[in-house]
């Protein structure tokens, strides 16, 4: 524990969300405490239920835990405002999800171009903020296309190009090959390594997928029943 | 999110349910469209009516009389005796400390006389009433053929059209023509015969006023004067008291006074041996506006006049177009409750069917305040859009209510009239009250948009 809050980018304590579903309490994640690295590649591995997209939601801000604290570059989002949460989501995190959740009816650039909107970014800087993600998922020929006229790999690279635009230092992937067929997969994910290496971004991957998560990412953390069951790093 | 971005994103949101969200713009536009409608209807009638009274010139208007006369006008005011100032006598003096009085436009008698007139060597029995040269403005004359006076000391004279009719087939030629006015002039008696002013006054040029003749009788003698008939109007213009028989040739006030013609109350001033200081049976006090007529009417009874105006008529006539105004609101109201439902049930549709957008946007960093503004944005630009659209489609009911009626009205012979009026404070204050309407109906959906978690939006298909 000689860390500094610097090298730290995500640190649970004694996280829990529970949910009450009729008479039945449900912990959904169950006194998780984890630190991650800057930099640093995570998989969080675990069966369906186990408690891992929750908790993904909770580093991502976008739900609040029961009890415990959750630390991005040490600050506790247990204890922020729903504004201040508003801005963690859109400075600090970028996310990209299974079903990709890319705005149907915009174009690719304005998907992209959506969370420049939300975080007040100057118009000038825009176009050019756009295009440097956009080219880094290499997808420049599609700026003018509709989900609807992309591939399901092409769908994932323009959601994670949005999901970079902002320059955030944590990127949250929720089963991000889900529903794309292994070759795609595999690219998204190498796509993926290289935004880890090339930019030091944090990656906190969920995933069922043991084989792809020991193949890309640095450390892998398994979940079962809303509780951290292991935690091991890649050798 | 700036609020361009947000209106981008609203306009872009409204545009993708076009059909939706068309036709809850119309709904708006309808509600919008009666509530002018109907109170373009109620300001159109009111303004027809207090126009109409206004050109009868008897609601900016005080009418005063001696109290030695104590006849006319139906309802004389009658302080209290004690501390009310003596009766005095409606002299030329009067006249001109009344002039005098603050926003008191003008003060002048009444005068109106039986007659006969020579035309194109025929005779024709008529009233002639002087008109003072502030009635061309006030309404009476638009429209007329011809033209007004062209000064307030000529020979001139304007027919009414029913009298020009009389004279002429085509009353039109009339103008240009002229016409010989006999009269009954009263010449005062000398007082002595050795006083050498047995043609005072005679000459019929020398003012009431300016009479030093002390003769308590006088003599009528008949004349002559040639007027040039300069214009025909249509509609009767009131020289004083509504009620009072009107004239059908009027000429310039100040002329008439000139003529000085016998009058009916000559034979009793004769009685009180004033005659001869040119009294008024009663004068028409103009005054700047409706609301100084009450502190003009204090001033001349304080005087020791006798007053009377139309003030409280006008109040209630006022209160009576109040509560109709009031009435068509109120119904005009309920259509936009209406509309107003029907923005609520799109919004609430909007955010069933914009779960899973909503929960990516605030996943992207957008804030509670961002999609409820973002929702409230696009009521606004509905109530807005609503509200235009609504303007024009009330104004359109209201140009087709005044077509229809002023189709009937010519059927009746009846000059047209301008049945509704959109002042440009309804315009804006319809468009402002549709917008209010709609954020208030915006309330509830944009807190339940705004409130939605974003975790389960995102688990919705």
């Amino acid at each position: 524990m000689t860390e500094t809050i610097d090298e730290i980018a995500i640190r649970t304590e004694q996280v829990s969300r529970s949910y009450q579903m009729g008479d039945a309490l449900v912990r959904a994640v169950d006194d998780v405490s984890i630190a991650i690295r800057s930099k640093e590649f995570v998989a969080l591995l675990g069966s369906s239920g186990s408690g891992k997209s929750t908790l993904l939601n909770l580093i991502a801000g976008l739900d609040r835990p029961t009890s415990g604290a959750i630390f991005a570059h040490g600050r506790n989002l247990a204890e922020m405002s729903s504004e201040d949460l508003a801005q963690h989501r859109s400075h600090t995190i970028g996310m990209v999800f299974q079903a990709f959740n890319l705005l149907p009816r915009m174009t690719l650039e304005e998907n992209v171009e959506l969370p420049l909107r939300l975080a007040e970014v100057e118009r000038a800087d825009r176009a050019g903020r756009v295009r440097e993600s956009v080219d880094r998922v290499r997808l420049a020929a599609r700026l003018t296309h509709r989900p609807s006229e992309l591939s399901g790999g092409e769908q994932q690279r323009a959601a994670l190009a949005r999901a970079l635009v902002n320059r955030p230092t944590i990127l949250l992937a929720d089963e991000p090959t889900g529903n794309l067929d292994s070759a795609t997969g595999d690219a998204i994910l190498h796509l993926l390594r290289e935004i880890n290496e090339s930019l030091g971004m944090t990656i906190v991957m969920v995933t069922h997928d043991r084989d792809r998560a020991a193949r890309f990412a640095h450390r892998i953390v398994t979940m079962a029943d809303g509780k951290l069951i292991r935690d091991g790093t890649r050798p | 999110m700036k609020t361009r971005d947000l209106t981008e994103l609203a306009g872009r949101n409204l545009r993708e349910a076009l059909l939706r969200n068309s036709l809850t713009t119309l709904g708006i536009a309808v509600g919008v469209a009666s509530l002018v409608a109907m109170l373009s209807l109620g300001v159109g009638l009111q303004q027809l009516a207090s126009k109409r009274l206004s050109r009868s010139g008897l609601f900016d208007a005080v009418f005063v009389s001696s109290r030695l006369n104590q006849r006319g006008f139906g309802r004389p005011t009658r302080p209290d005796p004690a501390t009310a100032a003596p009766p005095k006598v409606l002299d030329a003096e009067a006249r001109q400390k009344i002039s005098v009085l603050p926003d008191v436009v003008e003060v002048y008698p009444e005068i109106r006389f039986p007659t006969e007139i020579q035309f194109e060597g025929k005779p024709f029995s008529t009233t002639v009433a002087g008109i003072p040269a502030s009635a061309k403005s006030d309404g009476a004359f638009d429209g007329m053929k011809g033209a007004f006076f062209s000064g307030p000391n000529v020979d001139e004279a304007i027919l009414q059209i029913e009298f020009a009719k009389d004279l002429s087939t085509q009353p039109d030629s009339l103008i240009g023509k002229d016409l010989t006015l006999r009269y009954a002039e009263r010449q005062p008696l000398p007082a002595e015969p050795s006083a050498g002013k047995s043609k005072a006054g005679a000459d019929g040029t020398t003012p009431h006023s300016a009479e030093t003749d002390l003769s308590p009788g006088f003599s009528i003698v008949p004349r002559e004067k040639i007027f040039r008939v300069v214009g025909v109007v249509e509609t009767e213009p009131a020289t004083g008291f509504g009620g009072f028989g009107r004239g059908r040739l009027l000429i310039p006030l100040q002329v008439a006074e000139t003529l000085r013609i016998t009058q009916a109350n000559d034979l009793r001033e004769i009685l009180r041996g004033t005659s001869s200081k040119g009294n008024y049976d009663s004068l028409t006090v103009r005054v700047k506006g409706p609301s100084q007529v009450k502190s003009v009417e204090d001033a001349i009874q304080a005087m020791g006049f006798t007053t009377f105006s139309l003030l409280d008529a006008t109040k209630s006539l006022r209160q009576v177009f109040a509560v109709f105004d009031l009435l068509l609101g109120i119904f005009g109201s309920l259509a936009l409750a209406v509309a107003s439902l029907g923005i609520i049930n799109t919004l609430v549709m909007a955010i069933l069917e914009r779960r899973r957008e909503i929960g990516i946007l605030k996943a992207l960093g957008a804030a509670d305040r961002d999609i409820r503004r973002l929702f409230f944005a696009e009521a606004a630009v509905m109530g807005l859009v609503g509200g235009i659209l609504g303007v024009v489609l009330g104004w359109l009911i209201g140009s087709a209510l005044t077509f229809g009626t002023n189709v009937y009205l010519r059927r009746q012979e009846l000059p047209p009239i301008d049945l509704s009026s959109i002042p440009w404070w309804m315009v804006a204050g319809a468009i402002g009250f549709s917008v209010a309407v709609s954020l208030a109906a915006g309330i509830y959906p944009a807190s339940r948009a705004a409130k939605l978690n974003p975790v389960e939006a995102l688990r919705y298909e």
